[in-house]
């Protein structure tokens, strides 16, 4: 969380989109003076948030934001959801039509303990960032670092930053993404913007 | 040179007086009384009576005034004893110290609606021209026109700027006029079970109400207080159906299910042998010893000409624009006369201009009617929202001495 926050000018206007109970936005709001929203699917860390006092709406992020008008936020955060989005690409320009920036963050899936699983075990992995049963997984894309490095190259948005988090926690600012970092990162966090 | 002229003729027409024969309690003011109010519908009201309720204490800023709008059976009496009928506010769980609407933090007014006859006027009262009652006479009113009406007396108290308006249902979309005619005077907004134009379906209901009025023969054309009558039958029936559309399927069974009332078997015939049937009774003689009719014809008028968008071509998001009001929208599961979905699409026309928007439906079985009973989470979720909107207007605590 802190790491996300990081990437966030003060002052600035942020959506979190899957917002959870509001932690994130709540610091945001408080420590760096943002103009925060959110959107969360479930009602439970809707009312939580609200009673925050945030501006937070019960909502799907693949439904809800094409309400959204053009260049309304600096910064549009899905932190830990892009494995459960059915309409990637769509989601993704999305977020970079309503924000500057996009702030992109989820479990690698190209994390050695993950392939060891895989590869040695033969099992589907489960992890403490993957922890479903695979019949039971509301997460329908495994993407890897490099994937979705890919992904971003191809659909001509800037990386401005990526940070990978390792098993102990440490987070490593890089510019690019090479096979040791896609292996040893359990966690990525993108900071994007559009080309211009 | 038009808006100058405005302003001192509203500076002329607030000059308010205080009526020696008011019997109710609370303040009063007349209105409109050099200039009359243009309505809606095109004619002209004045002089005019307003009541209101205050509760808390008005910060020297004049910063943390909320508005609260009744819904449509409501009135001022909000969180007191009410005068008439003995019982609790209908927002005595919400409003007061400690409560929801702290009124340690916060100060209350609450005024009766345009044309709701409990200390406002309406059909009931004497027309100053005919020196009878107005009956039918009485303009047709809208909730703009209710609005406008709060605004002359806001504009009296001195307030430039309300910390927030909220309501549940007519009170709702009372919230949501103010946040679109009034935006610069909203600081947040709470609009609850509302929507933003009455339904096809609620409007047939409200239909259905008026009718069993005007078929009751003690109406009399609207004219029954020269006939030292009451259309009590027709409101009565007009409340029984109003009352099972502000409850859901659910609690109507969980309450009274099919359990007989007084006998242990049913009687063959058309007494109330059902709970159910007795409680309905009930619920419409009392309406009717405290509620007008034709106040009731023309308040569910107002609901249903409600329509925020119209004015906006059709487009909702059009009628906020680029507010800078802070929304908090609330429904409730089991609502069926004002769902959720009528709330979510505010939320979205509201996303569509960025407004700032929270907006939560709360889990229960108490149908529209949960904004007036005991709702913990909704409890929590109003004073959650209203401190974190008084940390951003930057109110502190007013000082009690």
């Amino acid at each position: 969380m802190q790491r996300v926050a990081d990437m966030i000018n003060p002052g600035s206007r942020v959506l979190d989109i899957g917002c959870g109970d509001g932690a994130l936005l709540d610091y945001l709001v408080h420590y760096k003076q943002v103009d925060g929203r959110g959107i969360e699917l479930s009602q439970e860390g809707v009312n939580r948030s609200v009673s925050l006092g945030l501006a937070v709406v019960q909502g799907d992020a693949e439904a809800d934001l094409k309400n959204y008008p053009s260049d309304a936020f600096d910064y549009v955060i899905l932190s830990q959801t892009l494995q459960s989005i059915y309409e990637v690409r769509i989601t993704l320009n999305e977020l970079l039509r309503i924000g500057h920036h996009a702030i992109v963050s989820f479990p690698n899936f190209g994390y050695w303990r993950v392939l060891y699983d895989l590869l040695v075990k033969g099992r589907s992995p489960i992890s403490e960032k993957l922890p479903y049963v695979w019949c039971d997984s509301p997460n329908i894309r495994f993407c890897t670092m490099t994937d979705f490095v890919t992904l971003a190259e191809d659909m001509e948005f800037t990386i401005d930053r990526v940070v990978s988090i390792n098993h102990s926690g440490r987070a490593t600012s890089r510019k690019s993404v090479g096979r040791w970092t896609n292996w040893f990162a359990e966690e990525s966090i993108y900071l994007l913007s559009r080309k211009n | 040179m038009s808006s100058t002229s405005n302003t001192n003729e509203q500076k002329n027409n607030t000059i308010a007086v205080e009526p020696a024969d008011n019997e109710l309690p609370g303040h009063t003011i007349v209105l409109g009384g050099t200039v009359p109010l243009k309505l809606a519908s095109g004619q002209y009201l004045g002089p005019f009576t307003v009541a209101y309720q205050t509760y808390g204490t008005l910060n020297s800023e004049k910063s943390n005034a909320i508005l609260v709008c009744h819904a449509l059976t409501g009135d001022q009496f909000a969180a007191e004893k009410h005068p008439i009928t003995g019982n609790a506010g209908w927002w005595d769980m919400v409003i007061g110290p400690g409560l929801p609407i702290n009124t340690n933090d916060y100060f209350v007014i609450c005024m009766n609606v345009l044309g709701g006859c409990m200390g406002t006027s309406g059909p009931k009262d004497i027309n100053p021209e005919t020196k009878k009652r107005y009956g039918l006479d009485f303009p047709i009113i809208t909730i703009t026109d209710m609005v406008a009406v709060q605004k002359l007396v806001i504009d009296y108290l001195g307030i430039a700027k309300l910390f927030c308006v909220t309501g549940g249902s007519m009170g709702a979309m009372q919230v949501l006029e103010w946040s679109s005619r009034y935006p610069e005077k909203v600081f947040c907004a709470i609009p609850i079970a509302g929507s933003a134009r009455h339904s096809a379906q609620n409007i047939a209901f409200h239909e259905v109400g008026r009718q069993a009025i005007m078929a009751d023969p003690d109406w009399h054309d609207g004219n029954y207080y020269e006939h030292d009558a009451l259309p009590h039958r027709g409101l009565s029936v007009a409340r029984m159906a109003a009352h099972i559309t502000y409850m859901s399927d659910s609690a109507l069974h969980r309450k009274f299910g099919r359990e007989l009332q007084d006998r242990s078997d049913v009687s063959y015939g058309f007494d109330a042998d059902f709970q159910i049937e007795s409680y309905l009774r009930h619920q419409g003689s009392t309406f009717v010893e405290r509620f007008d009719a034709n106040s009731y014809l023309y308040t569910t008028r107002a609901m249903d000409y409600f329509d925020i968008a119209a004015e906006h071509n059709g487009i909702l998001a059009a009628s906020f624009g680029e507010t800078s009001v802070k929304f908090c929208l609330i429904s409730f599961t089991s609502d069926w006369l004002f769902p959720t979905s009528e709330s979510r699409l505010i939320v979205h026309a509201l996303n569509a201009v960025a407004a700032s928007v929270s907006f939560v439906e709360i889990e229960t079985d108490a149908g529209h009617d949960a904004f007036l009973l005991n709702e913990p989470e909704f409890f929590s979720i109003l004073s959650g929202f209203l401190s974190g909107a008084a940390e951003q207007r930057g109110l502190r605590r007013v000082k009690i001495d």
